[in-house]
């Protein structure tokens, strides 16, 4: 199994910290894994992105220009990395702020409201575990109990008191993925 | 971890005595890691910043001098800044580790990954007659080994050891797995092992003196004479690289760091369309594996070697390769990584079909 994901956003969306999460509960469940970010001017404020590689074997490149999974939370990354996810992989997407809406015919295409969802929970932070969890459910690579583990590893002690809110959110998030366009 | 984290976390656990600094993307996650780690509490260890990279360099030396194990990290433009002071460390014979987490340039250029100080480091950089051991991670892993390698490079042969990482490998997250902690050297366990470090004159022994400064050229000659037997050595000695899938390879790519691993994609690629490739990743930059590259010439049918650079070890390769094959360069600049892709089609293009 290897399984590579682009989680791409504006900065300040909890898109790094979310890769980050994702690759921790890999490490806690001993698989192999890249974390590769975009880095500099642009988190701040502008478009920040992740790669995140989540492998049985070890892994080659940790940078790339296809994935498996793209996961899309504002229209400048749409229009960056909707060509790059492989033919028949999947498109994950927060329609809000979204003006065009990804056209292409050869992948499966999901909806999330996260932002909707977050606010509608009174935890607008949590908005990045409703997408976590979408993406969970549809590619468990990864179990819950090691997603709590890495939820421990990544926030601050500080924050541990949060991790039922996030793990709320991720099941929240796998309720309400939706499928928009699925391939036969 | 973070690659500059783990170099970080590793550094202190490799027993150092002195990190002196100057911050600079991105690489500044090595020197904030060592702040909010305290090495100060845990092992004694000293973390400074500095008021330039110019004075970081020069509390190395002094550092150095005393025979403790410091060490400094930058990133490119930082890296030019310190020329001077690694110039006289290495003229006058002293271990260190110096981390250079390569951005793109020339100037002050881009804060993203290249490869373009591949000359300074292999070289020069600074004035005279001098190597530095060059060694290239190619993953955090590596980030995290060559810290205590480094130093005990350094110390075998009292000399600047760099640790030539990139952008990429600086930032990003893999699994790591870390030394335990060795012991500092305590200062009787410095005058003995390092019998020429300025450790305070005793009665038996005449004073330590270090410097780069020799007026007498008779006496300079010898010493750059002596400097060129130990970077000999070195060569003969010290070479590392790492080989995959070229016991059957018809055409290779040679390839450090970042760009290893890409190549690495880019061999499973080609062998997937049915091209034996494989791939000769160089460790030691300096050493170069000189020999392994040329022995394997004789075996293939072409060579690419992948630089984010404009061509820059390629002149290694076909210093090693002479005429046999078909040597050719691909690379990106300003920051910009190739895909492994175009590293398949630059193979097609420059060396099968070409």
């Amino acid at each position: 199994m290897t399984e590579e994901i682009i989680i791409a956003g504006f900065g300040g969306q909890g898109v790094l910290s979310m890769g980050k999460i994702l690759a921790y509960s890999g490490v806690m469940e001993n698989k192999e894994v890249s974390w590769m970010p975009s880095y500099g001017p642009e988190m701040r404020g502008g478009t920040a992105n992740v790669t995140v590689i989540i492998s049985d074997e070890r892994i080659s490149s940790p940078i790339i220009s296809s994935y498996d999974t793209a996961i899309i939370l504002n229209q400048q990354s749409m229009d960056k990395f909707e060509k790059s996810v492989k033919p028949g992989g999947i498109l994950i997407y927060d329609p809000n702020g979204i003006t065009r809406h990804p056209e292409r015919k050869d992948i499966n295409i999901y909806t999330i409201e996260a932002t909707d969802e977050a606010s509608k929970m009174g935890l607008t932070k949590v908005f990045n575990m409703v997408v976590l969890g979408g993406f969970l459910k549809l590619k468990p690579i990864v179990h819950a109990e090691y997603i709590r583990k890495g939820l421990e590893k990544s926030l601050p002690k500080r924050h541990h008191n949060m991790i039922p809110d996030n793990e709320k959110a991720i099941g929240r998030g796998m309720d309400i993925i939706e499928a928009r366009q699925l391939l036969n | 971890m973070k690659g500059n984290e783990a170099f970080a976390e590793a550094a202190i656990r490799a027993g150092a005595d002195g990190y002196f600094g100057y911050p600079i993307t991105p690489q500044s996650e090595v020197m904030e890691y060592l702040m909010a780690e305290k090495p100060h509490e845990r092992t004694g260890m000293v973390v400074l910043q500095a008021e330039s990279e110019v004075a970081a360099i020069n509390m190395v030396y002094g550092g150095a001098a005393c025979g403790k194990r410091v060490l400094t990290s930058s990133s490119s433009p930082g890296i030019s800044l310190k020329q001077e002071g690694i110039s006289y460390i290495a003229g006058a014979e002293l271990p260190c580790l110096i981390l250079n987490v390569v951005r793109g340039g020339p100037g002050l250029g881009t804060i993203q990954p290249s490869q373009s100080d591949y000359f300074q480091s292999t070289k020069g950089g600074g004035h005279g007659d001098y190597r530095m051991i060059v060694l290239a991670p190619s993953s955090v892993q590596e980030m995290a080994d060559f810290a205590g390698l480094g130093f005990d490079l350094a110390f075998k042969y009292r000399n600047p050891v760099m640790v030539l990482s990139d952008g990429a490998i600086g930032q990003m997250m893999e699994k790591v797995e870390l030394e335990e902690q060795r012991p500092r050297f305590t200062e009787e366990e410095i005058i003995k092992n390092t019998p020429w470090a300025t450790t305070g004159k005793t009665k038996n022994r005449e004073r330590n003196i270090i410097t780069s400064l020799n007026l007498d050229s008779a006496k300079q000659e010898q010493h750059n004479i002596d400097l060129q037997k130990k970077y000999k050595l070195i060569q003969e000695k010290e070479t590392r690289y790492e080989l995959i899938n070229c016991e059957d390879a018809e055409y290779l790519i040679v390839a450090y760091g970042t760009s290893a691993r890409l190549s690495q994609k880019a061999v499973d690629l080609l062998r997937n369309q049915g091209i034996k490739a494989g791939l000769l990743r160089p460790i030691t930059l300096f050493p170069f594996p000189t020999k392994a590259i040329s022995e394997l010439a004789d075996r293939v049918k072409g060579i690419l070697t992948v630089e984010m650079s404009a061509g820059q070890m390629v002149e290694d390769v076909k210093l090693a390769v002479g005429c046999r094959v078909k040597v050719e360069h691909f690379g990106r600049m300003g920051g910009i990584i190739p895909s492994p892709a175009e590293v398949v089609e630059a193979m097609h293009k420059k060396i099968i079909g070409g």
